[in-house]
This record gives C-alpha cells, structure tokens and sequence, in this order.
C-alpha cells in the first residue's frame, strides 16, 4: 500500500519531474514574455487563452531543441520587441540601457562639482553653525 | 436627495477652496492681518463640506443606491457592509473625493496644530493647498462626478471588483493617499518659503520635517500593503513588478526618502537649502504625476483607473500649473536662499547629500524605464516593453551605493570628521557585518546561495552593523552617565534613523534571500496526490465546493508535513464571483519567521479531477514586509520628536519678548549673512 | 536668476510635452513586424464539409483579404456584415477566413446565421496558424498581395471608414 501510494505520489510529480529542467527553462523564458491580450503581465503569469498558447509554444519549442535565443526570436518575428519584457539592446534602446549610469554619474559629477565650488567661496558667505545643544554627532 | 446634497456641498467646497487659495495668500502679501485671518475659517469650511461630501457618497453605498451611476458600478445588493464603505475608493471618482478628503484632513490637522506659526506662513501655507484642493474639486466636477445619476436606475450593481474586497486591498489606497497628499505640505512649505525667501527658512522646516515623516511613513505602508497584497491575493507569488503604477508611487517615495535626508541637512546645518526646497517640489510633484499616469491611460497596467483623454487632459493641466509654477517660482527665487553653514569633504553633510543625489540618480531611472516605450512611440511609433529584467538589472547597482552610504553617514560627525577616527569605527562596523552575515547566510543558505545573495547579505549586515555601532557608541556608558541615563538621553531622531535603517537592512535580507533560495513548483494533483517540495510534503486531501456572500467556488484541503509531523493545513480557493463572474485566486498561506507556505489552485484539467497546484516555498519572504514596518515606525517616531514642538515653543516666545538680546535660539533672530 | 535653476522647469517642460502626446497615443495597439514580409507557411483543414480548406500556396496569385474571426467573438458580429457587402463588391478580391480557437458547429451555426462570404475557410482550432500571424485577439484583418506578402494589418473590428480610407484605396494598388 505505502510502495503503491509512494508510486503514486511520485507519477504526480514525476510528469513534471522528468522534465524539470524543462519546465524551469519555460518558466524562466515565460516570466520575460509579455502577454499581449493582458494590461501588464507575463505569461507565466496570466491565465489567458494566448499566454497558455504561448508558454506551451515555448515550451514545445525549447524541447525540440531550440535555444532561448531562437525562441525568443521567434516571437519577436511575429509580434515585434512589444513581447519583450527585457528590451533588445538596440540603437532605439541604447538610452535606456546607458541612461541609469549616466544619471548616476551625472548625479556625483554634479555632487563634486558643487561641493568644490562651495569649497572655494569665502568664508563670509556662510553662516555661523547653527547651534543645537546637540552634539555634532 | 442624499446625492446632490453631496454635490452641492463639493460646489460650495470648490468656492470656498478657492477664495482660500487667493484672500490669505494675499493678505500674506499685503500684510494685512484680516485676509490672512480668513484663512482658519475658510479651512474649516472647506474641511466639513467636503467631510459632508464623502459622507453623502457613503451614505449612498451603504443604502445601496444604485440611481448614483459610481455607486451602481462598484457595489451590489451582496456586498457586505464593510466592502461598501470601502467600495467609496473603488474607482477613480470616488478615489479622488478619498484624495480631497484627506487633504482637507491634513489642512485642518495643520491648522490645529499651527498654534505657534507665524499667521503669514500659515496663510501661505493652507493658501497653496486650497489652491491644490481647488483644482481636486474642479477635476471632479468637471470631469469625474461621483453623484451623477442613473437613470433609470437598474435593480442591481456590477459588484466592486472582487481583487478590490480584502482587507488589503481596503486599506492600501487611504495609506498611499496619506503619503501623496502628506508630500503636499512640504509642498506647501516651499511654496511659502519661495514666496516670502526673507522668512527664516528654519523655521518652516521645523514645521515641515514631522509632518514630511509622517506623510513618508504612510506612503511606506501604502506601498508594503500593496505589494503584501499581490503576493497573497494574485496567486503567483510575486511581490513587485515594476508595473508603471507601482512605478508611480515607488518615485514619490524615493524623493520623499531624499526630502527627509535633505531636511535633516538643512534644519541642523543650514546647507543646501535650495535642494530642500526643490525636492519638497519634486516629491509632490512626483505624487501628481502618479495621479496622471493611473488615470490618463497613457500607460498601460494591471492597476490603471478606466481611463479617459478628457481626464488626461485635466490632470496634464493641472500638472503644467502646479508643477510647472512652483519650478518657475524656484527659478526665480532659490538663488536667494544662502549656503548655510560650511562643512568640510569628510563630513556627514557630504555622505548625506551623496545618498540624495543617488537617490535621484534612482528615481530617474525607474522614471526613465517607465516612460521609455511611451517615448519611444512618441518620437518613432515602435513599441516596446521595459519589465522587471530591466529594473532589477539598473535598480540594484545604483542602490548599492545608497545602502553603503546609509552605514557610513550615521557614524560621520557632522561639519568635519578626521579620517583615522572614522576609518576605527568603521572597521568595527565591517568586521561585524561580515561576522554576521557570514554565519547567517551560511545557516540559512549553506552553499546553495549565489554570488548575488552573498552581496546582498553583506550589505544588509553593513546597515545592521552600522546601526549597532552607532547605538553602542551612544549608549556605552561614560563620564558618570551608566546605560540608563544615556539611553534616556538618546534624541529621539536618532532612535527614529536607526529604526527605519534597521528596517531597510531586514528589507534587503528578505529581498535577497527570498531571490535565492525560493522554490515553486506547478503540479498537476488530484485529490489524494501530494508533491514534496523544498522537504515539506503538500497533500491535496480534497476538493469541495463552497459558497460565500457573493460569490461561489471550489475550496481545497492540503496537508503539509515535514518529516512526517504535519505543520498546518491550507485551504486554497478558486472563487467566482456571482456577479461578475470573474474567477479569483485565494492563495492559503503559512506564513512564518523563517518561511512562508504557498499553496494557490490553478486551473481544473481537462478530463480529470486533478487541478493544476502551485506551490511554493519562500523563505524570509516576510521580512521584506516587516522591514518596510520597521521603517514605517522609524518615520512615526519621528513625527513624534518633541524637539520640534519645543523648539518651535521657544523660537516663538523669543519672538514676542522681541528681545534684541536673544540667546540665538535654533531658527531664531539670527541674522543671514548676505548672499 | 542663475540658468542652473531654470534646469528642472526645462525638464519638467519636455516631460509635459511628452505627456500630451501620450494622450494621443494607444499603449496597447500593437504594429505588426510581418508587414512587407511573406505570409507564414501553413496548412489548414476545412471547416465543414462543401467549404475548401487553406493553405499558403492559396495565397499566390491573388490579392487576398484574410479575417479572423471566432463565433464566440461579439465584435466579429459586429463587423461581419461589412464583409458580406464587401464579397459581393470586390469578388476580384480573395477573401478568406480563418477560423480562431473555435468548434465547428458553432463556427458553421454562426455563419448559417450571418452569411458565408468567404471564399476558403481555415479551421484553427489550437491557435497555433493565428501565432505565425501574431494574431493576439480576434477579429483581426490582413491584406496579402499577389506575391504572398503582408502588406496590411487591422486589428479590431472593422468599419466603414476603415473600408473606405485605407484598406480599398490599399487593394486598388495591388
């Protein structure tokens, strides 16, 4: 009885469970695609008709051999970058990949710009601390 | 009846609104003591008809009225008495009375507390927040009329959106609308401060800082609650997803977090005042444009208000005056505020003011990726879509520095520190960080965890340890003073500080763990079947339908074991909801200090009794929202700190005994050196 | 008034210049990569019987109006009499039909109810042929020239001012 259950419990898993690294692979590649009839959600996520379309296309794709590169290629052939979640580094994209660095950059050059010019001024152009009772620490 | 009277009364709060934005502000200018005295009465005035307003409107939910066309969209006959109250915020008019309401609220617990304030400042002040509420109200009337009727009026409402009746749900809209319309009195403040740069700007931040943590505390929750509520309630387990309207409260809250740093600069130093003022703009500013982006359907999300271009339209106006104005006034007027004190390179003020740049180097890029397709489409007519691969990608390496940062500051003296002294307490700090985090992350995670949640870790353990050599260094009794007495002494700000950083360091522990070790797994199960994941065994024992108030569905029975003991039974539900027929997940979860327990029903198959079963396992996943609680009651305590009201108590009496001899109190009769 | 401040309102400016035209925009309108390239490869089976089946070499050689459509799809209903009127107008035109995610015997009740005006019927029942299109919803409305190319797409239900602005002024080129 307990082998019996045991086998059981392990065929409920185990259609899954021989395919795992399959079915991890899909998942990772589903949770990147968008789906396209939904507000904003991937289609590991969503439950709509084309996304399950889509995840098993994947996923019948990916076990025929193809590579997530090619998978993804396919989809973006048929609905364009739209499907992407993490957008093809491209001239159009090249913006919003670089940006968020040169935002920091800009960011901390602007920082030692000002903090070298307030270092310049003459100390008549501050103000006397202002005193708290608090220590400075 | 009800219903127009609640309209009537927004009308009269419209009028009232608006002589509030002029009369006082203007009395303020003309230094004429009886306009700037209409501004309590007027406040009050439009404090209660708007109170009556939101009152009418529930009223009208709870007697289900459905000729009030919002009111038949939101409710039905089924809905229980709580959801109806609730339903008032279900939808985009009645949010925005719920926006008015609590605005007013602010403006008259502002006014109650005002007591001290200089009546010029306080005219200013309500001034500039009559003048936001009138353009809340005029957007209601005009475009978005909660009371409108229908006619004829039908036997029965459209239900609230099932995702909105859970308590979660209830409470996430109020808490962020604190915290958006908190942002508005420091809007207000810089306002005042701009119109009139020859008041003492101390003292407006004096006034301005606890009621900007308080609005930062809320928005806090508001955020956690809803991202609390996507993990338990959307039934795929994840808690954030960079959806532009996530997006759109999480950019306020970071300029918020950069306000209150930069406040703390400028009340005890006097520096960079224009950067207070301009991010006090900013984080409102930022709120407002929340507001246009969940409303206008310019984005597209999960979250988004049915949208309309005509409401667009409004909002994008509204933003172009109000954002646009006070960015002119900055323009013109910031140039007048002074430098405030010197401080050398190697000081607190520097690692503060290096936190807030990167703060807003954050903010625009989470700004960036979410306007980028809409950009995009502008200008070329591609279509593209930024998702979590790219904000988890950009977000975390330009945090990092932040989180450094956020250790180091503290234990920096301000004005000038000495290196030698700075690097003792430092080391310090890091070896018991990597201590900490070392054994921690080798208990947990053993070698399972990766490269990344090694370094989350290790940043997570350098804020804990940073706070801990703070709080030793100031409580370690000394010169007569035992534990006891120290602690006693301890302001109250600081306590406050160490809290909220504390809770970003538990914050980052959950993130990081949760990332690393979290298992799921989709199984197709029928009743008797079980899965073992992650060493727990999950048993569906059964199925079997259930009904409730408005809705029916089908519950299910697992069991969960570890090593043969069972640990609890979960009771996942796939309900829908007789009304609309819209089919919801109800996640069971075991939640616990260690790990969380997750169990949602899928999808019946085809041809069998078996049910597709998610089930996961996720560890540490609720110290992401208990850091965010931590954090939250850092910024409470210090909207509690009695600092500000005594300081504000002697600054005042100061000022009446208008002693020329004046101890130079804080804020006080200091002169300003010319610029 | 130092230039550095004026910085944020000139941002702030750009921004708002954006937003406006964001009113004008549709985030969820999606342009189709395949125009200007060849309809996918596929092989279809017929709906019912006395209805031919389709596949791409059915493309060849003439200009075709292929629809999507479903019985469960309202706005389908809403649309199908245009294509009725249309059949009859431009029989010079193929028009065919692919059939999306549907039964049979709804879809051919459905077309007993409406009228039939399409030339050839595919019967995709799994979807799989509207994916090689990028179809994401129905109905959606190509245009293919002679030379099996896609040239236009709609997605949507169609109008009379569609029909009248771009997709007869379009067939006329081809």
């Amino acid at each position: 009885m307990r082998t019996s259950l045991l086998v059981l419990v392990l065929l409920a898993g185990s259609v899954h469970a021989e395919d795992r690294p399959l079915e991890a692979r899909t998942h990772a590649l589903a949770q990147q695609l968008r789906c396209l009839v939904c507000q904003n959600q991937t289609i590991a996520d969503s439950n709509a008709p084309l996304a399950v379309d889509l995840k098993n296309r994947v996923r019948d794709q990916l076990a025929a051999g193809r590579s997530e590169a090619q998978v993804i290629e396919d989809l973006t052939a048929r609905y364009g970058d739209f499907v992407l979640y993490k957008p093809p580094v491209k001239p159009t994209t090249w913006l919003l990949w670089l940006g968020p660095a040169l935002l920091a950059l800009g960011a901390l050059a602007g920082l030692a710009w000002s903090l070298r010019r307030r270092a310049q001024q003459p100390e008549t152009a501050f103000e006397p601390d202002p005193e708290d009772g608090e220590d400075l620490r | 009846m009800i219903p127009e009277l609640g309209h009537f009364a927004l009308w009269f709060a419209l009028g009232l609104a608006a002589l509030l934005a002029v009369l006082p502000p203007l009395g303020a200018h003309r230094r004429r003591a009886d306009w700037m005295a209409l501004a309590a009465p007027l406040n009050k005035g439009l404090g209660l008809t708007v109170l009556l307003s939101y009152l009418c409107l529930t009223w009208a939910f709870v007697q289900f009225d459905f000729s009030v066309a919002y009111v038949a969209r939101h409710s039905n006959s089924e809905l229980p008495l709580a959801y109806r109250i609730a339903a008032v915020w279900g939808g985009h008019e009645g949010s925005l009375l719920l926006w008015a309401l609590l605005l007013v609220g602010w403006m008259g617990a502002l006014q109650r507390k005002a007591g001290n304030l200089p009546p010029a400042l306080l005219a200013r002040v309500l001034g500039v927040m009559g003048a936001l509420s009138f353009g809340f109200l005029l957007f209601m009337l005009t475009t978005s009329n909660p009371f409108e009727r229908l006619l004829p009026m039908p036997e029965e409402g459209a239900d609230l959106n099932p995702l909105l009746q859970d308590p979660g749900m209830v409470l996430h809209p109020p808490m962020l609308y604190m915290g958006y319309v908190g942002f508005a009195v420091a809007f207000a403040f810089a306002i005042a401060a701009l119109l009139a740069p020859e008041d003492d700007l101390q003292r407006w931040l004096r006034w301005a800082r606890p009621w900007t943590a308080a609005a930062w505390a809320s928005l806090t929750v508001g955020i956690a609650l809803g991202s609390w509520w996507a993990y338990y309630e959307l039934g795929w387990g994840g808690w954030w997803f960079w959806d532009p309207v996530e997006n759109a409260s999480f950019m306020p809250w970071l300029a918020g977090t950069a306000l209150l740093h930069s406040m703390a600069v400028t009340e005890k130093r006097g520096a960079f005042r224009s950067w207070t003022l301009l991010l006090a703009i900013l984080a409102f500013s930022l709120s407002l444009l929340g507001t246009f982006l969940v409303r206008s359907g310019v984005l597209s999300s999960v979250h988004a208000f049915a949208t309309d271009p005509k409401r667009g339209l409004f909002i994008l106006g509204f933003l172009v005056v109000v954002v646009g104005g006070s960015l002119g006034l900055f323009a013109a007027r910031a140039a007048r505020m002074g430098l405030g004190a010197r401080f050398g390179l190697l000081s607190r003020e520097t690692t503060l003011m290096g936190n807030n740049v990167m703060l807003l180097a954050a903010c625009g890029a989470v700004l960036l990726g979410t306007l980028y397709p809409l950009a995009l489409d502008a200008l070329t007519g591609q279509k593209i879509s930024v998702g979590p691969p790219y904000f988890d990608s950009v977000f975390v390496p330009l945090m990092a520095p932040v989180i450094v940062l956020m250790g180091v500051g503290p234990l920096l003296r301000w004005k000038q520190d000495e290196g030698p002294q700075l690097v003792r307490r430092l080391r310090g700090a890091a070896l018991l960080a990597a201590l900490v985090a070392g054994t921690f992350g080798w208990a947990v995670g053993g070698g399972q965890l990766s490269a990344a949640a090694w370094f989350g870790l290790a940043l997570a353990g350098w804020v804990l340890a940073c706070c801990a050599a703070d709080l030793v260094e100031r409580l370690w009794p000394r010169q007569g003073q035992g534990l006891i007495a120290r602690w006693q002494a301890l302001p109250r700000s600081v306590l406050s500080m160490q809290l909220a950083h504390a809770g970003v360091g538990v914050f980052i522990v959950g993130v990081t763990l949760v990332n690393s070790l979290q298992v799921e797994r989709d199984v197709a199960l029928a009743p008797g079947q079980g899965v073992e994941v992650a060493g727990f065994e999950f048993q569906l024992e059964r199925l079997q339908r259930i009904e409730g108030p408005n809705y029916g569905g089908v519950q299910g029975l697992v069991r969960v074991s570890r090593g043969g003991e069972q640990v609890t039974e979960l009771r996942p539900e796939k309900r829908v909801y007789r009304s609309s027929e819209m089919p919801m997940t109800e996640a069971a979860i075991d939640a616990g200090l260690l790990r969380d327990l997750y169990v949602s029903l899928g999808e019946p198959l085809a041809g069998s009794n078996a049910w597709i079963v998610r089930v996961y396992v996720k560890p540490f996943i609720d110290w992401i929202w208990m850091g965010c609680l931590l954090m939250a009651c850092g910024g409470l305590l210090a909207w509690r700190d009695k600092r500000y009201r005594v300081a504000v108590a002697q600054s005042s009496a100061a000022k009446a005994l208008a002693a020329p001899a004046a101890q130079a109190l804080p804020g006080g009769a200091q002169g300003r050196a010319a610029p | 008034m130092k230039l550095k401040a004026l910085i944020p309102l000139a941002l702030f400016g750009l921004l708002a210049l954006l937003l406006a035209r964001g009113l004008q925009l549709n985030p969820r309108e999606i342009p189709s990569p395949l125009i200007d390239k060849p309809a996918p490869t596929f092989e279809l089976a017929a709906l019912h019987e006395g209805k031919p089946a389709l596949k791409r070499a059915d493309l060849q050689g003439r200009v075709t109006l292929l629809n999507v459509w479903a019985s469960w799809c309202t706005p389908c209903q809403q649309e199908h009499p245009l294509l009725v009127d249309f059949a009859k107008r431009q029989p010079g035109v193929q028009l065919i039909g692919l059939n999306y995610k549907d039964q049979r015997e709804a879809a051919s009740a459905w077309l007993r109810r409406l009228g039939d005006p399409y030339h050839a019927i595919g019967f995709d029942e799994r979807g799989q042929i509207g994916i090689e299109f990028g179809v994401y919803g129905v109905p959606e409305t190509f245009i293919i020239d002679r030379q099996g190319r896609i040239r236009f797409k709609h997605v949507g239900p169609l109008t009379a001012e569609l029909m009248r602005e771009r997709i007869e002024p379009l067939l006329t080129q081809l």
